[in-house]
């Protein structure tokens, strides 16, 4: 998958958790710019992520990805 | 909203929750407030923002306190300004497994000092309870405790002194025996809830490690599910009635096409038995107060007649209302509702005909459906969906004599029996020996081409055959069918004999091994010999026609008491017993009184 497709669909993700269809995310997207975006729906999100590409992120990176690039990055990587 | 009964998609809803709520909140349905303390010790952020979906789709609206994470203990039993101040109306303890601190960890611990850790671990959750009950008196509904998903020392630690899981189980025991003693008090069953979902899926361990989580994120619904269940019930928010499609749903095959006899209901087919399966088990919602009714497209004559047939767990009278007509569906479920007096949506709509559930789903959302795809998928699907979840006090007696009468029997089966006869006589069977009924002839027919150990001829009949003798004047007949205390084994053996002149000859014997050594055989030779003795016969024949699976019955005309007439060097053999000074063999199963003598 392609990172356009990749963040086609984790766009979706969001609009769905944070229930707001003008979320527009980018690669340097970060929790400051979302206004939901709390340690609370943090654990939504990455289930919802998670769930989406059928993968799961490690422990270390759910606690240390700093922007949506990173997520990104992650998800490419898992080759989903 | 069905994206909210089980079976939902968890994943789907956690997603989605900010959008669910709002459409709950603006479809301008009136909700009943409550305050809901959720007492955590874990963090309980998910639980209730998913126990506030389904509380408000079931009519209630809730207003929550939740507790700092894992203070759960300190809340109830020390209490805090803002939980006296927020008066709750339920307090939901959610506490998991991780929540035994007291858990045995050392290999070497004794059986003793386990009890008293057991005790102490006890004691603090009674502190909660007292705690709560004396400060708001209000209802308290606590989760029990889920077993572990790793087993340091495997099987042994279920029952070692040293065993978590057998930690675990005897809380469980100590929690249910605290419900049944105070009122008010309601178990969240999660224990049963990550066995049916399974300990694999349930737990997480990293969810644990990463946001104190005691499982899986995505089991959170589920979790939040069987509460709201306890909830709504606690506040009069159950079903009412379950009212039943007919055809493929009660029993197998359409009753107007196939006619009674051709059905599938009772022992004789496993289709047979699914459906008497769910029928016993429609029926014992009646206990619970539930109310029955039929919605049928079916001639009222056929689905009454359906409803009478022997094998028939539910008859007429289990029915509140039984609407089986032309007419649609919706407009029946409306009728019957008007009748008793109930709204449409205390209406739980069983039909096998996905298209039948579908027209009321658009029709009467209002009505919860559940579409019977298997007589097991229906059942796990209408006690999952909650909709006749039991917490009225007023059980209490019922359940109280129930457990009397189990107590009682419990020692009956304790006690030693003397003798194997004594066993017999125990099982309190019945036999009902009867000539062929029209109903049965395709059991019969099915028992004449399947059974080869107890069989003496293996002779085979067509479905014509069997109805030709069914009608011949030379033919005794014997139809057999044996019930005992624990149920009814359906028709067990069948006997055909030919009469000629004085003589009978048996072309048929056989029975169903599932009622061997149970004497069954020799009720039936006693009936055969008074029914040879009202004709006039004087000997019978018996005939044994060796076959590589009939081995079992090569002696059982000698211990009969059947003199042999011929040896054959193949294995067969012919028999003879005289009816004159033949005296009655069983005496362990009675007769029913349906049958030809009683």
């Amino acid at each position: 998958m392609n990172r356009e497709e990749v963040i086609r669909r984790l766009n979706e993700v969001f609009r769905d958790v944070f229930d707001d269809d003008s979320i527009s995310v980018s690669e340097e997207t970060t929790s400051a710019d979302i206004e939901d975006w709390d340690s609370i729906e943090h654990i939504n999100l990455i289930g919802s992520v998670e769930s989406e590409f059928g993968m799961r992120f490690k422990m270390r990176e759910v606690s240390g990805m700093k922007n949506v690039g990173e997520m990104i990055r992650i998800i490419c990587e898992r080759g989903c | 909203m069905k994206e909210l009964v089980f079976p939902f998609d968890s994943r789907a809803i956690l997603r989605n929750k900010r959008e669910l709520k709002k459409a709950l909140l603006s479809d301008g349905t009136t909700r009943i407030k409550k305050n809901i303390a959720v007492l955590g010790g874990s963090t309980a952020d998910h639980v209730v923002s998913m126990l506030r979906l389904f509380l408000l789709n079931n009519g209630i609206e809730p207003h929550f306190y939740k507790s700092e994470y894992n203070k759960f203990y300190e809340d109830a039993v020390f209490g805090s300004p803002e939980l006296e101040a927020f008066k709750p109306d339920i307090v939901f303890i959610h506490t998991t497994s991780r929540n035994l601190s007291l858990m045995p960890e050392r290999a070497n611990i004794t059986a003793e000092e386990t009890k008293c850790l057991l005790d102490e671990q006890f004691g603090i959750f009674r502190q909660v309870w007292e705690g709560i009950e004396q400060r708001f008196g209000c209802p308290i509904v606590q989760n029990n405790f889920e077993l572990p998903l790793f087993r340091r020392t495997g099987n042994f630690d279920c029952w070692s002194p040293s065993g978590q899981a057998a930690f675990i189980n005897r809380m469980n025991v100590l929690l249910a025996d605290y419900a049944r003693e105070h009122q008010n008090f309601y178990i969240n069953d999660i224990n049963y809830l990550s066995s049916a979902i399974g300990l694999e899926k349930w737990h997480d361990a990293e969810a644990w490690y990463l946001y104190k989580y005691a499982m899986s994120t995505a089991v959170i619904p589920d979790l939040a599910y069987s509460a709201a269940c306890i909830i709504k019930s606690i506040y009069g928010r159950n079903h009412k009635v379950i009212d039943l499609d007919l055809d493929n749903t009660l029993w197998g095959g359409v009753v107007g096409d196939d006619g009674v006899d051709g059905i599938e209901i009772g022992q004789e087919t496993a289709v047979g038995q699914s459906y008497s399966e769910f029928q016993s088990f429609i029926k014992g919602y009646k206990d619970y107060g539930v109310l029955l009714a039929v919605c049928s497209k079916n001639d009222e004559e056929n689905a009454l007649a359906g409803l009478k047939h022997p094998c028939s767990v539910l008859g007429p009278d289990d029915f509140v209302s039984i609407k089986a007509n032309w007419e649609s569906k919706d407009s029946n479920i409306q009728n019957s509702a008007d009748e008793l007096g109930l709204l449409a949506d205390s209406f739980v709509f069983i039909d096998d005909n996905p298209a039948e559930c579908a027209i009321i789903e658009a029709q009467m959302p209002q009505v919860q459906t559940v579409c019977l795809s298997s007589v097991g998928n229906a059942m796990y699907a209408l006690s999952r969906g909650g909709f006749f979840e039991v917490t009225s006090v007023s059980e209490d007696d019922m359940k109280r004599s129930q457990m009397y009468a189990e107590n009682a029997k419990r020692a009956a089966q304790q006690k030693k029996f003397q003798s194997y006869g004594d066993y017999l006589k125990s099982l309190q069977m019945y036999a009902s020996i009867t000539d062929f009924d029209p109903v049965y002839r395709q059991r019969i027919t099915q028992l004449t081409n399947k059974s080869n150990q107890f069989n003496l001829t293996t002779k085979r009949f067509t479905e014509s055959e069997i109805e030709e003798v069914s009608v011949s004047p030379d033919h005794i007949r014997l139809c057999g069918r044996l019930t005992d205390k624990f149920g009814d084994n359906g028709i067990v053996s069948i006997v055909i004999a030919r009469c000629e002149g004085s003589d009978a000859h048996i072309e048929l014997w056989l029975m169903s091994c599932r009622v061997l050594k149970r004497d069954m055989e020799l009720a039936m030779l006693d009936e055969l010999v008074q029914k040879c003795r009202e004709r006039g016969i004087s000997r019978i024949f018996g005939y044994y026609y060796k076959t590589p699976k009939n081995s079992m019955v090569a002696g059982l005309y000698e211990s009969f008491g059947f003199e042999p007439v011929e040896k054959c060097e193949n294995g067969d053999s012919v028999w003879v017993l005289p009816t004159e000074g033949y005296t009655n063999r069983n005496n362990v199963i009675q007769k029913d009184k349906r049958s030809y003598s009683s």
